[in-house]
């Protein structure tokens, strides 16, 4: 029935895709009068070619399977949550009263605490626009999206009013206490008595996501409520045949989308800046969702496009430092790969299909 | 051993004097981007003035992320550059974690004036008194006693422009009303030049003849409607008089290219410690030229040298907003 093998569906297409990209971004380059090839190198070097390349890699590429696993849950529900960014920001802002109202003894529990309330924070973010869709049919895209701007004005106010400490002219809270560091790469390795550089950001929190995207396999394809909402997606009208309640699960599918979303804030404000700037979201909601079309929707495949993405994030850092090729140029590269493995999917596909076909019947032909 | 010291002190220097030798200066631009009419922008044309005479060269970074913040700084310090130049106040706390690991090299910080690390030059500046005085001649020439105010974003800097704004307003037409709006809540606030034209025109609809705009980019906007529909404009940062010549009433100069020039020829021996530039150390100003002559009174002229006078000397006070989170002149 399948026109393609899986390995061919799950691996060649999106590296054919990937392949269109790199061309293409190369002759941009070699259009600005830089070389693509050391270029090519610098990005590969930066990235993956260090300790410190990895950690921030991992570093970018956790915020995205966060936000990524949020799009796709809401996508096998077949709802496309947007909201993505506005949810991390609450999941933040919430990360931070943990931090700043309460002193915990050490940091593993005060993780255990951010974990409560990012998820809290973000999942209720996103119950607002899951009610209004189930209950008044208010298009989520819609509401979704307009919930990011509310979300980033409710940032300023409760940062501007209550967070910021007074006389401070940064937009942003108090640093939390010094204990609360989360653990990086850098000291796990050197308590291990590897040296390496203090300049890293990846952090538990990177395990925290990859738990997370085994429990979204878990829950969708070993669970009955998994089960419910892909049927749901598949078809409301069956689902709701079968006495799937079709609010119920348009609200649960949400609030785990938001909830998941808004665990992104750990890393960036806990992990990172151990504090709550205004910007710390910075966009992942919205790559998440090409993480979510590239990796198919499935937990395996968000995290490796999420990676992916955090190469590109990493790499266009270094390609900023060390070249004079020009930032807008970085974000364009980032844009071909989306365009290419997202939108353009089936310029890969069909040709792909095209010829696997054709090879199934010369050799059914063959043996007759 | 002793040979063996000799050997190491030799290899030592010459690593040093290599890396002098190597050391370009850094300049690390804020999220804006480097070409943002204003902020951002002003630093690079500091920087390009250096490069003009000098013949010298520098590195640069146009920061994408906040991640990326302490990043470069790393970056750039391991490289050895000195010194390394920041731009914007969210440089702060990542200076502050890095700066004390690379206690030989310099850095600079533009609109940071609160750290506590010995090898960071900290530039403020005084923004409020400048803005105390584009206030004064806005409330002198408002014939309506309505006049707007559009920030970017709702942050205290901005907070802190409006506030020394209103209160110079107030000092010269105390029953005028000052409007004030922010463009948006997200960093596209900074670069929105259609919604600093609405933004204009609602205030217009409130009665509005003269309009000052501290929202970088957005401000195009904002000086485009006011000249389009017949009422004066303040500009920001740099000198914007000439963008409509006879309709811009002026502009608060903020002089970061200046203290980016300055920074630069020092180089190395740039000198640290904390330095508030304000009008006496005319960091900030208002722009006099021929493009807003024809609008310039005399009487104008004469109030706001005054002012200028008596805040250099210390008889006038402008509230500035940081001083404990609040205007006297207006509500935000």
């Amino acid at each position: 029935m399948d026109v393609m093998p899986k390995w061919a569906e799950v691996v060649l297409v999106p590296l054919i895709s990937l392949l269109l990209a790199a061309i293409i971004s190369a002759l941009i380059i070699l259009a600005i009068g830089e070389d693509p090839i050391a270029a090519a190198k610098l990005m590969v070097e930066g990235a993956v070619g260090s300790v410190r390349g990895w950690s921030y890699t991992l570093y970018y590429a956790t915020n995205f399977i966060f936000t990524g696993l949020a799009v796709s849950i809401a996508f096998h529900a077949r709802m496309f949550n947007i909201g993505g960014e506005g949810q991390a920001m609450l999941g933040g802002m919430g990360v931070a009263l943990a931090c700043l109202y309460v002193p915990w003894p050490h940091w593993s529990i005060a993780l255990m605490a951010a974990i409560v309330m990012a998820a809290a924070f973000g999942a209720l973010w996103a119950l607002i626009p899951a009610y209004l869709q189930a209950k008044r049919g208010s298009h989520i895209v819609i509401t979704t999206i307009m919930f990011n701007f509310i979300a980033s004005a409710l940032l300023i106010f409760v940062i501007n009013e209550f967070l910021k400490p007074v006389g401070s002219q940064d937009p942003s809270s108090a640093r939390f206490a010094a204990h609360l560091d989360l653990p990086t790469l850098n000291s796990i390795l050197s308590s291990m008595g590897i040296k390496s550089s203090k300049d890293d950001s990846v952090n538990v929190t990177f395990l925290v996501s990859l738990l997370c995207a085994f429990g979204v396999w878990l829950l969708l394809w070993r669970t009955r409520l998994g089960y419910e909402i892909r049927a749901f997606g598949h078809s409301e009208s069956a689902a709701k045949y079968a006495g799937i309640n079709p609010v119920k699960i348009t609200v649960v599918a949400m609030l785990i989308s938001g909830g998941l979303a808004g665990l992104m804030g750990i890393n960036t404000v806990m992990g990172e800046a151990e504090r709550l700037v205004l910007n710390s979201t910075e966009g992942a909601g919205f790559i998440g969702i090409a993480v979510a079309l590239m990796g198919r929707s499935h937990p395996v495949g968000v995290v490796i496009a999420a990676v992916l993405f955090g190469f590109l994030y990493q790499g266009g850092a270094e390609l900023a430092f060390w070249t004079s090729i020009p930032r807008e140029l970085i974000v364009v590269i980032q844009a071909l790969v989306i365009l290419f493995t997202g939108a353009l999917d089936n310029m890969v596909r069909m040709p792909l299909e095209r010829i696997f076909l054709m090879v199934r019947r010369n050799k059914s032909a063959g043996d007759v | 051993m002793t040979l063996m010291t000799k050997f190491m002190g030799a290899a030592a220097t010459l690593a040093l004097t290599a890396g002098a030798a190597l050391a370009e200066p850094a300049l690390i631009f804020d999220l804006g981007g480097k070409f943002d009419k204003s902020f951002n922008e002003a630093a690079f044309n500091g920087a390009q003035r250096w490069v003009d005479e000098t013949g010298g060269s520098f590195r640069e970074i146009e920061l994408q992320s906040e991640a990326q913040r302490e990043q470069a700084l790393r970056r750039f310090a391991e490289a050895g550059s000195n010194p390394i130049i920041t731009m914007g106040f969210g440089m702060a706390d990542p200076l502050a974690t890095v700066a004390p690991d690379y206690p030989d090299i310099k850095f600079v910080a533009v609109d940071v004036t609160w750290l506590d690390v010995p090898n960071i030059r900290q530039i403020g500046f005084a923004e409020h008194e400048g803005s105390y005085l584009v206030g004064m001649m806005a409330g002198m020439a408002s014939k309506s006693n309505t006049v707007g105010f559009i920030g970017g974003m709702d942050i205290p800097l901005i907070r802190h422009f409006g506030c020394g704004y209103a209160q110079g307003v107030k000092a010269v037409n105390p029953d005028a009303t000052v409007v004030a709006n922010m463009t948006g809540t997200t960093p596209a606030a900074w670069n929105d030049p259609v919604k600093g034209s609405e933004l204009t025109k609602a205030q217009i609809s409130q009665g509005a003849d003269v309009v000052y705009s501290a929202a970088g980019g957005t401000g195009v906007g904002v000086l485009q409607t006011a000249a389009d529909e017949g009422i004066l404009s303040i500009g920001v940062d740099s000198n914007q008089n000439y963008l409509h010549p006879g309709k811009v009433l002026t502009s608060m100069l903020k002089r970061v290219d200046v203290a980016v020039y300055d920074a630069l020829k020092a180089g190395e021996n740039v000198e640290t410690g904390v330095f508030t530039l304000g009008l006496a150390e005319e960091g900030v100003g208002v722009a006099m030229d021929d493009n807003n002559a024809s609008l310039v009174s005399n009487e104008m002229k004469t109030a706001v040298e005054e002012a200028r006078a008596k805040i250099i000397s210390g008889e006038l006070e402008v509230v500035a907003y940081y001083a404990n989170d609040s205007c006297p002149a207006l509500d935000f």
